[in-house]
């Protein structure tokens, strides 16, 4: 206890007022939640690379059938079986255009007397494969969009009306889920696909059947727990209507794990499609999805590799950016990972 | 009275993605033997990281020891291999947490988790060991022991889990027990029954507890003596009385007048404006400065010292300097220093 | 509980039947005769194979014959691929190589991802823990058809340690099939035992266990590894289902001579009785695995077992 201090300067003691500004400045910045999720998804390093890839791949798939010189379903039988051949790129001794023939490394090329450049190569019916990839990236983009969208629609009101309601309506409403998600994805899927005409509007059917159940459930759950609330329960005693409690309360707390529920049901409905493809239930010749496309390169897999290496690292690439995004999106929403 | 623990310029550190978080910035204090010490502030004062830096509980990732020491038994616990600190822990120094909803396993039968410490430290059978756990539920409370043993958490109410949760700590006879907020978790009637519990416990076994709490009408019911921390920091610490009725620090005013009473009549409850500072950026000077109407000049530029206003009590407030303006404290205090024999406005006995 | 298994047991009834009903009335309003040779034949001839497979009467009365045999385990018969064999000994024929496949793949997954989950968790943030994370989220990214033939590329026809297909070498050649399937599993198991123990190791009973002295290891075991593991249960329903679909191409990929190879071929030849027969085997085996997760959810986490059913 040190009682004797040195001199302390004049007019130390003098009082000051209390500035309640001040006072107040040493608290953090309100941040809304919505900041503050963006603020920690953009700290995932994973997250925004797999956002800026998915943009890239998104870009690809509209320009690139538009920027190749080549239809992606015309043939031209000659120059079947190309290997990859790119400008500039070929110097360092890949997408060179070299490949196996008789188990000698020759320039196909040159071989077959080609002038133009495949970038991805060609398929066994010479149809250039930079289209036909991106082509069907398009189409398995949008096959798993589409079917993510109606999921969320059909969940969301789904299982927004049963948990909101509650009662009667809540039981019945559960007793179909239940009955409906014991029904395995699988045998629905393979079932409806048989009996529609296969094509896109048929897969999309066949992945939404059954998909929205988990959606429902998710959102019925969210509800459920909010809907007793002080904050809810206090917007109705100021006599809000129900409209408004939905909107204005329950929606901007569902609305997290809608968004997440949905960025993990769109690598499993492009999973799907590619399955699908590879069983021989999918997109039908000469549509190309990155399924079908998958399954024509397995076909030839000993001898012309890249015919499945090139759609098959492109449908990976999509699969894990969105996993990603899925992932990180989940941890910036989710308060439960809050601090 | 013998020291059973010291902690001497203890400052800690938190190494977050943010920057470094000085959670405690030079606590000082000793813990006497049989005595029940109240650590009390609000939240983010840094009690509750004293408490779990005694027991080396933080996270070793992110805490760090910045300087000082924690002696026990003449040991720096600060310096202590994690092998030897298993062996203090639960032995000689244990602890019972908040939430008693959360604080036991919830798939192992109690039985287990009360003989755990029994069988780590002591060198007995596990019939004995069930044995001592059985007499254990029955010190706390807890009728029918023996069919409890088999059951798991999810079986007991709030206020029976914190009774095995006390059991727990009792186990080994612990010389130190640190209580951190044990009863803010529970019913008003049960923290009633616990506190009596703990106090009837102390008795028993004599050992020392650190009560660690921001509920001052808990501090009046069990503390000897009481030590307020604000900021990461020690602010004023003495006898509970001179606490409560002769207190000098502003914070110490603050938290007493925002505390309900029967004997204030004013209509409304007093708060404290502001917030607590942030310890990743601690303000210069006196940490409380900027939320207090007593600030002077000085306190923007230099931490006060601790000022001796007893032999058990100081405090830490350029208010106490010779040279400093006699300022009145709230009204409430007034009243309350009135009925202290040594205070400036004592009155005689009030009663 | 035995009401809340008795409750799942008979929504689980519902189901079926509702599975079967559905992929009965389904077949029949496909487009197409059931016999793939109509075409070929004379209207007598027609009627004549028609009859012979009962598919000349009434549709109500096949249909409840169809049940009838359901419930005896009957599945009807096979009538374009193997001509009036029953559908119940081609699938029961074909058990074997797919569940050795899936069984080594579920057991080596899970008990890899375990392992890569706990130490990923307790060494947070360092390079086992990045090493991890990224083998998780490749292995529940890439669809096993695109590891399968991966492996296959490179193990088998690039490097010959493996048998390319052909289940004839016995254990060597459901290496490959067994560790394509395996990847999901693994991965899942991985990505949820890191994150509970993660928050396990965060909890408070774990403090009080480190309180009470215990050691690092004794923590990680005793307190936190069965708490995190309870959890993972609940993926086990994903994780049979993954290997199912997976099954369906990874034995196409490898000519494994499972179920899965059965029945995309079945679909490819329009086998209407070996699809319904294998739909309602799947559908079973699925649904069996789920109330069997919730049991077992049930039976291992004392907060369940004993307050009946999850709320």
């Amino acid at each position: 206890m040190t009682q004797n201090h040195e001199k302390l300067p004049q007019g130390s003691f003098e009082r000051i007022p209390r500035d309640t500004k001040q006072a107040e400045r040493i608290s953090k910045p309100s941040v809304s939640f919505w900041q503050d999720a963006w603020r920690r998804l953009r700290k995932n390093k994973g997250a925004i690379f797999s956002i800026i890839l998915f943009g890239l791949i998104v870009i690809m798939s509209l320009l690139g059938p538009i920027i190749s010189p080549y239809e992606p379903n015309a043939q031209t039988i000659t120059h079947a079986n190309l290997p990859p051949k790119i400008p500039v790129i070929e110097k360092l001794g890949i997408f060179d255009g070299v490949g196996e023939l008789g188990g000698k490394e020759v320039d196909l090329y040159e071989l077959k007397n080609v002038d133009q450049n495949y970038w991805f190569g060609t398929d066994g019916l010479g149809r250039d494969m930079f289209s036909r990839v991106w082509k069907g990236t398009q189409v398995s983009l949008f096959i798993a969009f589409a079917a993510a969208a109606i999921d969320m629609v059909i969940g969301v009101v789904y299982g927004g009306i049963s948990g909101y309601f509650g009662g009667r309506v809540d039981d019945v409403m559960q007793r179909i889920v239940e009955i409906l998600s014991g029904i395995p994805n699988l045998v629905v899927v393979i079932l409806f696909i048989m009996i529609m005409d296969p094509g896109i509007l048929a897969i999309i059917i066949a992945l939404t059947i059954t998909g929205w159940t988990g959606m429902s459930r998710v959102v019925r759950g969210q509800v459920l727990k909010y809907k007793n609330q002080e904050f809810v329960l206090a917007a109705r005693t100021l006599g809000a209507s129900d409209g408004r409690i939905i909107w204005k309360h329950l929606m901007p707390n569902v609305l997290g794990v809608i968004i997440i529920n949905t960025m993990f049901t769109i690598p499993g409905a492009i999973f799907f499609e590619a399955f699908l493809s590879f069983i021989g239930l999918g997109l039908q010749a000469p549509d190309a999805s990155l399924g079908t496309l998958i399954n024509d390169g397995y076909k030839l897999i000993q001898y012309q590799p890249h015919i499945l290496a090139i759609p098959a690292f492109v449908l990976s690439l999509i699969m894990i950016s969105f996993n990603l995004i899925g992932d990180g999106l989940r941890d910036a929403l989710d308060p439960k990972m809050k601090d | 009275m013998e020291k059973i623990l010291q902690i001497k310029d203890l400052e800690l550190s938190f190494n977050t993605f943010g920057g470094e978080v000085k959670a405690i910035r030079g606590v000082n204090f000793d813990l006497y033997k049989g005595e029940t010490l109240a650590i009390v502030g609000e939240s983010g004062s840094g009690k509750s990281v004293t408490s779990k830096s005694i027991m080396r509980l933080l996270p070793e990732s992110s805490a760090e020891f910045k300087n000082g020491e924690i002696l026990f038994g003449g040991k720096d616990l600060t310096k202590l291999s994690d092998k030897e600190m298993q062996k203090i822990r639960g032995k000689e120094i244990s602890m019972i947490f908040q939430d008693p909803m959360t604080s036991l396993n919830p798939t192992m039968p109690i039985g287990k988790q009360i003989t755990e410490p029994l069988l780590k430290h002591q060198k007995i059978s596990k019939p004995e060991a069930r044995k001592v756990a059985i007499d254990l539920l029955r010190l706390v409370g807890m009728p029918k022991p023996e069919l409890r043993m088999k059951q798991y958490p999810h079986q007991f109410s709030g206020g029976q889990r914190q009774r095995i949760v006390i059991a727990i700590s009792l186990a080994c006879n612990p010389q130190i027990l640190i209580a951190d907020e044990p009863t803010t978790a529970l019913d008003v009637t049960i923290q009633a029954q616990i506190l009596e519990l703990m106090k009837d416990l102390q008795k028993k076994i004599d050992t020392s507890i650190i009560f660690i709490t921001h509920d001052l009408g808990v501090v009046a019911n069990v503390a000897d003596r009481v030590a307020v921390m604000y900021g990461g920091k020690i602010v004023e610490i003495g006898t509970v009385d001179e606490i409560f009725y002769n207190p000098q620090h502003p914070y110490t005013w603050g938290l007493l007048s925002s505390m309900p009473s029967l004997d204030t009549d004013e209509s409304k409850l007093y708060t404290i404006p502001g917030t607590p500072p942030d310890l990743l950026d601690p303000p210069k000077g006196d940490a409380f400065a900027l939320r207090s109407e007593y600030a002077m000049k000085i306190d923007m530029e230099m931490d006060a010292p601790f000022f001796k206003i007893s032999d058990t009590h100081k405090a830490a407030t350029w208010l106490l300097h010779p040279d400093a303006p006699q300022v009145e404290p709230p009204l409430s205090v007034i009243e309350r220093m009135k009925k202290f024999p040594g205070s400036r406005y004592y009155e005689g006995s009030a009663n | 509980m035995a009401r809340y298994i008795g409750k799942r047991m008979f929504y689980m009834l519902i189901t079926l039947i509702l599975i079967a009903t559905f992929t009965f009335f389904l077949m029949k309003i496909l487009p197409g005769s059931p016999i793939a040779s109509a075409d070929r034949l004379s209207p007598e001839q027609r009627a004549i194979v028609e009859a012979s497979y009962g598919l000349d009467r009434p549709l109500p009365v096949q249909y409840f014959d169809y049940m009838f045999g359901l419930v005896q385990g009957d599945l009807g018969v096979s009538i374009n691929q193997f001509k009036g064999a029953p559908v119940t000994d081609i699938i029961l024929n074909r058990i074997g190589p797919s569940a050795q496949i899936g069984f080594q793949g579920m057991l080596f997954g899970t008990i890899i991802g375990i392992l890569f989950g706990m130490i990923a968790a307790v060494k947070q943030n360092s390079w086992i823990d990045y090493t991890s994370t990224t083998v998780a989220i490749i292995g529940i990214s890439i669809p096993s058809f695109v590891f399968a033939s991966l492996l296959q590329y490179w193990l088998a026809v690039e490097w010959q340690l493996f048998p390319v297909a052909f289940w004839k070498d016995g254990f060597m050649s459901s290496v490959l099939p067994s560790l394509a399937l395996a990847m999901f599993p693994l991965a899942t198991a991985a990505r949820f035992i890191r994150s509970e123990m993660i928050e396990v190791l965060g909890s408070d009973y774990i403090t009080l266990a480190k309180a009470k002295g215990a050691s690092g290891s004794e923590i990680a075991f005793k307190h936190a590894f069965r708490n995190a593991l309870i959890p993972l249960i609940t993926v086990l329903g994903p994780m049979a289902v993954s290997i199912l679909t997976g099954s369906l191409v990874v034995e196409q990929i490898f000519a494994i001579p499972g179920i899965g190879e059965q029945f995309v071929t079945s679909i490819i030849v329009q086998d209407f009785s070996i699809i319904m027969g294998t739909t309602m085997f799947f559908s079973i085996f699925l649904i069996l695995v789920i109330l069997l997760v919730d049991i077992l959810y049930g039976v291992i986490d004392p907060r369940i077992r004993l307050s009946g059913g999850k709320n």
